[in-house]
């Protein structure tokens, strides 16, 4: 489903990824851990394309990053659902205008919105929250927003960006939990997290990077200590 | 695109409007000015261009032949004054009709005081001619410089100096409105372009995650492409009713009050300049607003 070949990216002044390569199946729980510079950001970002690697290739879903096309490039966002960290709500929105406008980016009919929102919403467990602005809920409520948001389209990836990062333990493990569920339906789910409770408790495949390398990949694996 | 996404693009690039209300306002007050000029332009050249037609249709050439000609050598530079693209119109002058013009004209028809004095002489008999209009005054000069290399054409009398003027009239008119026309589309561009930018960043956030879950390039311009557009058609509809209002009061306040323009100029109906006016205005508004948030889209938002 994923794939990095020996990718490498490098900035003017500093390399944020060195020679990373890993494979990740459909159907996997992944976490990527490491602390602040390990390079999780940029492995993000080259992901969604929003930058390309200066070494290397990268393949999701079938689809060679460096043979894509920019007019290809919405095509592969439309397979990653993501889940941004600070969940980046519309605020003038409600919740189910937000929900909605990950459907309307991708010109689904008012009727399909009318059936698949409501539906998703019910999900996560917002489905009496519906008319309630960002302002309004919980974090844990904001990041369960954020998580319909990018499952609302069923994509065949859900990229999770620090999750729990605003989040009590309850709250961080609930929507774990949440995330596990929609994994068992089938999505392949990447957790970008430092957060070292969550990673040991879930017993779940983690790669390690630190420094822009990777120096880990474990099945059933936790946050290691010297991370 | 959808009728679906039309329909949430119309609404978006309406709510961008109402969002940064002061710069579409701006926006909207400098195509309007801009349009106003141009329609006032547009009025001016279009009456210039009728009086300068009316001119050439009243301006005439004549052309004189070498003494002695027979009737057919006169026919025969008759049918290679055809020929001749720039000449709208041919009429034979006989000589008898000259002297009849001349005597109305200097002598007011007084036949009996004309017989006492030339009995039946014609003093014009050898002024038999072919009075020509033509269909571009501005290439008088050529033409009749064709006209005299016709052999058995004595003289060509023509009226360079106002020849020469309508069509610098017509010039200047022409070249100061493409001036201040493109002034003015510079700056209506600089300012739909500022009003699309500032919509840009304060909806930087929204764009932003738009492009992250997959909208296409076009799906993020459109509401800015139909804000821009929409500018311009508001911005292009206002000042036609304006000009409308203005150019029925202006015509007739001149033809009311001025004797002189009413006999050297005559003013097109309000009717036959707006059916052209207000396309080309409307049209003229929407490309306008288009370009603008075009070029801005294309700069701040690429996905």
């Amino acid at each position: 489903m994923i794939m990095l070949d020996h990718v490498t990216m490098r900035y003017p002044t500093v390399t944020a990824l060195d020679d990373v390569s890993f494979r990740v199946r459909e159907g996997e729980f992944v976490f990527i851990v490491g602390s602040s510079g390990s390079g999780k950001t940029t492995l993000i970002k080259l992901l969604l394309q929003e930058i390309k690697p200066t070494v290397g290739e990268i393949v999701v879903d079938g689809m060679e990053y460096s043979r894509m096309k920019k007019n290809e490039i919405p095509m592969l966002r439309r397979k990653i659902g993501v889940v941004f960290q600070n969940f980046r709500l519309l605020k003038d929105r409600t919740v189910f205008e937000n929900v909605a406008f990950a459907q309307q980016v991708i010109e689904k009919t008012q009727k399909e919105i009318r059936r698949q929102v409501p539906a998703t919403l019910t999900m996560v467990g917002l489905a009496d929250k519906y008319k309630q602005y960002p302002r309004e809920l919980s974090g844990g409520e904001q990041q369960r927003v954020a998580l319909a948001r990018a499952i609302v389209n069923e994509p065949k990836i859900i990229l999770a960006d620090e999750p729990t990062g605003n989040l009590d333990p309850k709250k961080s493990l609930e929507s774990m939990r949440l995330l596990e569920e929609i994994n068992r339906r089938g999505t392949t789910v990447l957790v970008v997290t430092h957060d070292r409770e969550i990673v040991n408790l879930m017993q779940k495949r983690v790669i390690v990077l630190k420094k822009g390398r990777l120096i880990s990949d474990m099945e059933k694996g936790g946050y290691l200590d010297e991370d | 695109m959808k009728i679906s996404t039309l329909g949430y693009s119309i609404r978006q690039g309406l709510k961008n409007i109402r969002r940064n209300l002061l710069f579409s306002l701006a926006s909207i007050g400098t195509i309007v000015a801009c349009i106003f000029l141009f329609g006032v332009f547009y009025a001016i050249v279009q009456n210039v261009e009728l009086t300068v037609r009316s001119i050439e249709d009243s301006l005439t050439v004549s052309v004189f032949f070498d003494e002695g000609l027979t009737d057919e050598q006169i026919l025969k530079i008759g049918e290679e004054l055809q020929t001749i693209p720039n000449i709208a119109s041919i009429e034979y002058i006989s000589a008898d009709k000259a002297w009849e013009a001349y005597v109305q004209e200097m002598y007011h028809g007084d036949m009996e005081y004309v017989n006492s004095v030339f009995g039946d002489d014609n003093p014009l008999q050898n002024s038999s001619s072919f009075e020509l209009t033509f269909r571009n005054i501005g290439e008088q000069a050529e033409t009749v410089d064709q006209v005299k290399n016709i052999s058995g054409v004595r003289k060509v009398n023509s009226s360079d100096t106002v020849a020469n003027s309508v069509s610098s009239l017509n010039r200047l008119v022409g070249y100061a409105s493409i001036s201040v026309i493109l002034i003015l589309l510079l700056v209506s561009l600089f300012l739909i372009s500022n009003t699309i930018t500032i919509g840009i960043s304060v909806r930087k956030e929204e764009i932003a995650i738009m492009k992250l879950i997959g909208a296409t390039d076009l799906f993020v311009r459109a509401p800015f492409l139909i804000e821009g557009m929409l500018l311009g058609l508001v911005g292009s509809i206002l000042p036609l009713f304006g000009l409308y209002f203005l150019y029925n009061a202006v015509t007739k306040y001149l033809m009311g009050h001025f004797l002189i323009v009413e006999n050297m100029i005559r003013f097109a109906p309000a009717g036959e300049v707006f059916a052209r006016l207000v396309p080309i205005s409307i049209l003229f508004g929407v490309g306008v607003g288009f370009l603008g948030s075009f070029v801005t889209t294309h700069k701040h938002l690429r996905v």
